[in-house]
Order: structure tokens, then C-alpha cells, then sequence
């Protein structure tokens, strides 16, 4: 029989995932047995700690607010908006709801069976991947948050590399791991851990382990009197133990870590708890895999012979901040380990042009990187900005000096774009005559600029002042900062000048809270994240901190931490920009390796509703600093 | 005896009706009533002379619609009326698979069971029903009836006696998405919708129960 109904349940959900990539024939059968049912405003669908439903939930109008009771407050986690699923993890995880979903608008929701569901999941491959990478991202990092619409960008990147990151692998995990027998105290148990400084011990039976005792079970159930420390282990062990197989990837060890809040995992001959222990896989442990990767990249790049092992390296360096960003691992941990691998490509770069040059450089010089990269911010492959200053010498000897250093530099910059680093459109690059310069030239450029503030003198400073030293003589680099304060101190409207430059973007927001969007050009209706959302807070980041004299403080989080320390009645404020500049520089980052691209220009409309929510939330920090700003330098005067 | 009779000539679909609806043990508890949202199509507005083109329906229960437990019926019909072609779309020989009018009304009452009726302007579709019954010789409907407009205005607090509600007025008010408007099942779904709005809403001032919803029906009253 017809049904129009179900044809239009279809016909929405196929434009969300994961029904997108079901079968035709699988959504229709979804389609045709789904309830609809209405929530008034402030209405609860379920509670936490509830015993699940039958059916999970889809938005089909309105908006449904997940909240966590923590400490008899209700905490929003999220908003679910139009095409957006909940209450499907208790269900498959045979879970009560770990959270509340309340209606902050009334809303209409499509209640779909489990059941079919779980069928579909037997024989589509893609789903099942949707349901991994979005049980798994809800890792919890202090940011999850920020990102859980970008689930929805995990099922593509999953479909894309197969096989080249860490999570499919198999997991590395601690052989020999410590153990006692059931028959000892608590006290010989804990005299054992320490001895061989591990976090856990597993209580083991004829070499069947059948409990385990962690670092947190002697914290919350001795050091708190509960029990006493010369009973048996048997008695604050966790028991019986999860065991999994030697050949456990790292995802479905983290996603069996998750599912049972459990942050050890036994791993037996079989599987089963019926044979013998092999070995002990912790959270620790996957850290530690992860990190590992990295640091043999940085040794694998300072025995590179030539640019293409760079370039095989850099590629390498991609492959695995996908992977991070996928596990929601920290931005500033993965902004970290991916500039350590670029400035340790960009001094093999040097070290490489350097053997190929006739002699030795005829005096001390310095390599400085600027802008993002100088911020160590660059997560995406980006253009190059570089500098070079050399050490003054004799006025005869400038020319040939100069020389040596341009031609040194141009096979910097060219070894670079062959790695992947594209030349600088606007050719600030040290193989440029303008920025490859004498220290005093130098401190003049920054005093002129200083001094003589027009809009192209700002832009400059806004590129040059972060530059951070990559190769070369640390003090060449400190008497420019010096002199940069210098030149600062005896011109001190300077820094409203920087500040008017601060506010060329205007908070994201406009008045009716929509997204600002591009105008015209090429990018026209998309939101610029990066000056729109990055650079205001980057530019008030740099004015504040050379406002208090701070050197050597180049990168924007460590910047507003610093400032959080230094006016300890804006720390809020502080505080609240580095989360947002954490949140965008990851979402920018998602963006650009979802698209391929730098990821700077968002197209609105294929972001999610929570998405959106998201970015917006970051918005309030950037109109707050902005605000700040405006009046310590009294810039509505100025405008 | 002459009843006894009449009761003996009934078709079986219309006994099993009269026994479905008088022996039901659902009506007592909110909860358990299955309601059926209800739209016909129509050559026109005559209940003499026009005829059923199709019926929608959707149930509802527990305040859930059951996408699954829903109903759609193309009727052929030797009348036409060119003028309504314009409202339903429903060409007289149009692609749809149609049944004669009996096989269809015996499959509806059929599907219908025990429900609750709910429509809008519940008199109009119920009547070209009883009048599409009476054609095999059975009906009226035994179901219980209720109208989106009169629980409407039950639950207005302005005086609305004398006005009557059309089903855009309503879906204005309640915030109803209006999708696949005049074709049967889509309008029911809207009269579905209406129905879960409604009850939500009459529930916060009066205890949810059959008898009160249907006592709203000043002009309905069976």
C-alpha cells in the first residue's frame, strides 16, 4: 500500500546521517515504523539514570537539550537540532541514559526502533562505522564538547583512510605485566606497584587473571579509611576483569574502555578470562602509542638525506593529525607536536641548503618564522612566512653578505614549497630583499613602523611581531624584541593604533545573531573563520601582551593564559578566549581536512545545528575582548 | 424478533464493527485508545451526490503516531467532478491502484477496529462514510468521533462559540508544519499532529479522559 507519510519520513531522514548511507530499502523500512511524537517546551523525553526506551530519538522540529546532573545542577551538554539523533547509545549499550533530554522548544521527534536499527547494523558496514566514531569521539577531552556536531564529518574520514592511522591498528600493550596472588594484602599489593612504579596490578589465579587493583582503587578506597590496608586484595579489587584478544586495535580498545569506564583492559591467550594473562593494555598505554608516532617522525626528519624524505614525512605528519582530531585528543597537545614536526622540517631545510652552499655563512644569522607558524598555530599546510637577520657588519661587507644570506634563503624557501609549504603569495619570505636584513635594519623597520603607524605599517606588525626563532642565534632575535619594546615605550599610542587594528573585525554576531558572511567575491556567503573569529583574538592577544612588555610569549593560548595571571580581574574573560580560540583553531582544522583546503572559509549551510551552536558560543569571548579593548584604549574616539 | 433479524443480514465486516467498537475495553484508560486521525477526499461537498475519492488515516496511541499503522485508499468512482481535481489532484484515471468503493470501505472499517475517530469537521467525512455504508446497506458508524475544531475550542480561552476553525487557522495556531495538504493521508497526519498539541495542551487544565474529549463535540454529540 501507499504511504505518504513514511514517503516523507524518508524523504527527511535521508539527509542526515547516518541515514544517508543506509540502502534505500533499509531507511524506507525505518521510515515506514517510526513514531512521531510531540514534546511541549521544558518537557522531559527521558531522564538521566532511566531505563532506556524501545526507540531512540531524531529531531524533526524543535530543539531537544541534553543535560548531565552534576552535583544537583543540570548541566546543558548539548543542543540537538533539526536531523540530529540522542538516546541511541543506552540502547545499544543496554545502558540506563547517562542524560536528561528536555525540550527548550516544543518539538516534534521521530521515536525510531532499536531494533531495526540493530538488524541494519549486522549488514551495513558504513553505519556501524558511524556508530564507532561517534560512540568514540565522546572521549572525555575538556573540548568533546566543543566538537560533537563533528561526528558527522568522522564518517567521512573513516570511509577515506582505510587503513593509514593508528586506531586500526593493533594495539601495543605492556607484556609482563605485574601481578600478585589473591592470598596477598592490600599493603604488599601496593609495596609491589610502587616498587615497579606501575599505576595497576592484576590478581591472577593459575595465571587466570581475575581481578585488578588501579591507582584510583587505592586513593578512594584506602587513603580514605574505607578499608583497611592489611585485607586481602581481594577485597577493593574490581573483579571479574575485562579480557579482549592480543590482536585489539586501538579504537576498540578505547571504545571498550568507554563503554565500561574502565580504564585497564586484560589481554588473555583467548580473549576469555579461562587463560592465562599476557599482558595489560591501559589508557596510558594509548597515549603513549600515540605519542610515540610523533617523536619518530621529529628522528625520522633529522635523518632525512634530501626534501622528497621531508616531504614523505610531512605527509605522514597530515595522516596523523587526522587521526588526533578524530580521537578529539587537545588542540594545543596536536597545535604542539605538529609545529615541533614543521620547525624540525624547516631546519633540515636549512641544514640541507646550508651543505649545498660554497662556505660557511660569514657571520651569526637567525631564521625566524612568522605569523601562524611563528605562533606555532599552523596545523593545516599553509603558505610560508619567514624572515632572516644577520649580524651587522662593515658597510663594504654588507653587500656581500646580504648576498650569501638571500641566496642561502631562496634554497630554504624553495626546499620548502617541494615539502609542501607554498611560497608566500605576498612574498614575505626571507628570500625577499625587504625581510631578509642586518639587525639594525631591522630594529629601524620595526622603529618606522612603529612610529609611523599607517595601515600597511600595521599589518606588517601584526605579521612580524610574532615571529618566533626556528634556526640560528637566539640573541640576534632578543635585541629585536628588545628594541620593539623600545620603540613601544617612546611611542605609546602605538598600541591604540594596534588596537583600532585589533577591531577591523567586528564581532562574528550580527544583530539578528546571525553569521556574518562574506559579501561578495569568491567566498561570497561563507564565513570567514579565520579573520572573522582567529585573527580578532590573536590581534588582542598580541596588544595586550606587549601592552604588559611580556617577551617571548608568541603563541595566542599561552598568551591569554598569561594575561589570565597578569589581571587577575579579566582572568574569566582570559580564560574564555582560550577556550574559543581552541575550539575554532580545531574546528578550522576540521575543516580544512574535511575539505581538503585551509580550511579558513566555512559554508554555513553544510554545518550542523549544533554546529553552529558551537561556533557561536565561541563568538561571546571575541565581542567580550573586543569590548575590553575598546575602552582601555579608548578607541571610539579613534574610529 | 424483527431485530434479531436485521442483525442476521449484516455483512460480516459490519458485525464484527458493532462488536469491535460496543466490547471495547480500552476506551477507561487514556493510554490504551488507539485513535485514528481520519481525511477523505472528495468529488464534492453533496452528501447525496458526491463521492469518496480517497481515504487517509494514521493512528495514534499513547501519544505517539504510528507511522507504521496507517492507511491510504484510492476509490474509483463513476462520478466526477473536474472542479475538485484542482483541490485533491486525484485524476479519474489517475496512476493510483483503486479499489471499487466496497472493497475499500469494508477494508477501512476494517482497519478501523475500536478506534477513536479524530478529524476536522469530523461530520463531513464521517457522513460521506455513513453515506458510502449505506450504499451496502449497514452504518451508520458506531465509532466514537472527535473534532479538532471543538476540542479547539474547549481549550480557547477567547469566546469561539460561533466560530468555526478551518484546519489552516488551526495549524496557525498550534504551530503545525502544513506538508502534502489535500491529499488524504496528509491531511490526516496534520489532524494527527493537531490531536498531540491539543492533548498536550487540554491536559495541564483538565484530566486527560474519552468521555470529557468527547463531551467537547457540542454538535457531534452521538
Amino acid at each position: 500500500m501507499k504511504n505518504t507519510i513514511a514517503e516523507r519520513i524518508y524523504d527527511f531522514l535521508k539527509n542526515f546521517p547516518p541515514f544517508d548511507v543506509l540502502e534505500k530499502d533499509q531507511l524506507f523500512k525505518i521510515a515506514s515504523n517510526v513514531k512521531v511524537t510531540y514534546v511541549e517546551k521544558d518537557n522531559f523525553v527521558f531522564k538521566q539514570e532511566d531505563n532506556p526506551h524501545e526507540y531512540f530519538y531524531v529531531v524533526k522540529d524543535g530543539a531537544i537539550g541534553l543535560y548531565r546532573n552534576m552535583d544537583n545542577e543540570q548541566i546543558l551538554v548539548d543542543i540537538c537540532d533539526e536531523g540530529d539523533i540522542f538516546g541511541l547509545r543506552p540502547l545499544i549499550q543496554n545502558d540506563l541514559y547517562l542524560m536528561s533530554a528536555k525540550a527548550s522548544e516544543e518539538s516534534v521527534l521521530y521515536a525510531v526502533s532499536v531494533e531495526i536499527l540493530k538488524e541494519i547494523i549486522e549488514t551495513n558496514h558504513k553505519v556501524k562505522k558511524f556508530l564507532i566514531a561517534s560512540f568514540s569521539s565522546n572521549i572525555k577531552t575538556p573540548y568533546a564538547k566543543g566538537t560533537n556536531g563533528q561526528l558527522f564529518a568522522n564518517i567521512e574520514m573513516l570511509q577515506t583512510s582505510n587503513s593509514s592511522f593508528t586506531e586500526i591498528q593493533s594495539a601495543e600493550f605492556s607484556k609482563n605485566p605485574v601481578t600478585t596472588l589473591k592470598t596477598s594484602t592490600i599493603k604488599e599489593a601496593a609495596k609491589i606497584m610502587s616498587e615497579k612504579r606501575v599505576g595497576s596490578i592484576l590478581i591472577v589465579e593459575n595465571k587466570n587473571p581475575i581481578g585488578i587493583i588501579t591507582d584510583k582503587d587505592l586513593r578512594s578506597k584506602i587513603a580514605t579509611g574505607l578499608v583497611s590496608i592489611d585485607e586481602s586484595v581481594t577485597a577493593i579489587m574490581s573483579s571479574p576483569v575485562k579480557t579482549f584478544k592480543q590482536k585489539i586495535t586501538v579504537a576498540e580498545a578505547q571504545i571498550a574502555m568507554i563503554k565500561n569506564k574502565i580504564t585497564h583492559l586484560c589481554i588473555t591467550k583467548d580473549g576469555t578470562n579461562k587463560t592465562e594473562l599476557i599482558g595489560v593494555l591501559s589508557e596510558h598505554d594509548i597515549v603513549v602509542l600515540h605519542g610515540n608516532n610523533p617523536s619518530l617522525l621529529i628522528k625520522k626528519v633529522s635523518r632525512a638525506k634530501d626534501v622528497n624524505s621531508l616531504k614523505y614525512i610531512r605527509e605522514k605528519a597530515s595522516n596523523l593529525l587526522q587521526g588526533y582530531m578524530e580521537q578529539n585528543i587537545p588542540i594545543t597537545f596536536i597545535s604542539k607536536i605538529i609545529s615541533e614536526i614543521n620547525e624540525a622540517i624547516t631546519i633540515k631545510a636549512i641544514e640541507l641548503s646550508l651543505e649545498e652552499m660554497d662556505k660557511q655563512p660569514p657571520v651569526k644569522f637567525g631564521w625566524l618564522a612568522l605569523g601562524s607558524q611563528g605562533r606555532k598555530e599552523q596545523l593545516l599546510m599553509t603558505d610560508q612566512d619567514n624572515a632572516l637577520v644577520f649580524e651587522d657588519v662593515s658597510p663594504e661587507k654588507y653587500q656581500p653578505t646580504k648576498q650569501y644570506f638571500l641566496q642561502l634563503a631562496k634554497k630554504v624557501t624553495e626546499k620548502l614549497n617541494d615539502v609542501g609549504f607554498e611560497y608566500c603569495p605576498a612574498d614575505m619570505m626571507a628570500s625577499n630583499p625587504k625581510w631578509c636584513l642586518s639587525l639594525s635594519e631591522w630594529k629601524n623597520q620595526f622603529d618606522s613602523w612603529i612610529k609611523t603607524p599607517t595601515e600597511d605599517a600595521m599589518m606588517m606588525c601584526t605579521i612580524f611581531f610574532d615571529f618566533d626563532l626556528v634556526f640560528g642565534d637566539k640573541k640576534l632575535v632578543n635585541e629585536m624584541s628588545d628594541s620593539i619594546f623600545k620603540s613601544i615605550e617612546s611611542f605609546e599610542i602605538f598600541l591604540n593604533f594596534l588596537g583600532r587594528n585589533a577591531l577591523r573585525n567586528p564581532p562574528p554576531i550580527g544583530f539578528f545573531r546571525q553569521f556574518l558572511v562574506e559579501n561578495n567575491g569568491e567566498h561570497k556567503d561563507q564565513f570567514d573563520i579565520k579573520s572573522r573569529a582567529l585573527m580578532p583574538l590573536v590581534d588582542a592577544a598580541r596588544l595586550l601582551i606587549l601592552s604588559h612588555h611580556i617577551k617571548d610569549k608568541n603563541n595566542t593560548i599561552s598568551r591569554f593564559k598569561k594575561l589570565a595571571k597578569a589581571e587577575p580581574k579579566n582572568e574569566d574573560l582570559y580564560l574564555s578566549c582560550v577556550d574559543s580560540f581552541k575550539i575554532l583553531l580545531q574546528f578550522r582544522t576540521q575543516q580544512g581536512l574535511t575539505n581538503n583546503d585551509s580550511g579558513r572559509y566555512v559554508d554555513l549551510n553544510k554545518l550542523s545545528k549544533s554546529e553552529k551552536l558551537s561556533l557561536k558560543g565561541c563568538f561571546k569571548p571575541i565581542k567580550d575582548v573586543q569590548d575590553l579593548l575598546n575602552i582601555r584604549y579608548n578607541l571610539a574616539q579613534m574610529m | 424478533m424483527i431485530r434479531f433479524f436485521k442483525k442476521k443480514r449484516y455483512p460480516e465486516f459490519w458485525s464484527t464493527h458493532i462488536e469491535k467498537v460496543q466490547n471495547s475495553q480500552k476506551y477507561a484508560n487514556f493510554e490504551d485508545i488507539r485513535f485514528v486521525a481520519l481525511d477523505t477526499e472528495t468529488t464534492g461537498f453533496d452528501y447525496e451526490n458526491d463521492r469518496i475519492l480517497c481515504i487517509g488515516a494514521v493512528a495514534i496511541k499513547n501519544n505517539k503516531i504510528l507511522v507504521s499503522d496507517s492507511f491510504e485508499i484510492y476509490i474509483k468512482q463513476a462520478i466526477f467532478n473536474k472542479e475538485t481535481v484542482k483541490i485533491h489532484g486525484i485524476r479519474k484515471d489517475g496512476n493510483e491502484i483503486k479499489l471499487s468503493e466496497e472493497e475499500a470501505i469494508i477494508k477501512f472499517i476494517d482497519y478501523l477496529d475500536d478506534a477513536v475517530i479524530v478529524a476536522h469537521h469530523t461530520a463531513f467525512d464521517v457522513t460521506m462514510i455513513n453515506q458510502a455504508l449505506n450504499r451496502l446497506n449497514v452504518g451508520p458508524l458506531e465509532s466514537k468521533l472527535l473534532d479538532t475544531n471543538y476540542i479547539h475550542k474547549k481549550i480557547a480561552k477567547t469566546d469561539t462559540y460561533k466560530k468555526i476553525f478551518s484546519l489552516e487557522e488551526l495549524c496557525e495556531i498550534y504551530n503545525v508544519k502544513m506538508h502534502d495538504r489535500h491529499t488524504a493521508l496528509g491531511d490526516a497526519l496534520i489532524t494527527a499532529y493537531l490531536f498531540l498539541k491539543q492533548t498536550a495542551k487540554y491536559k495541564k487544565n483538565n484530566p486527560l479522559n474519552l468521555f470529557d474529549l468527547i463531551n467537547t463535540n457540542y454538535h457531534l454529540l452521538k
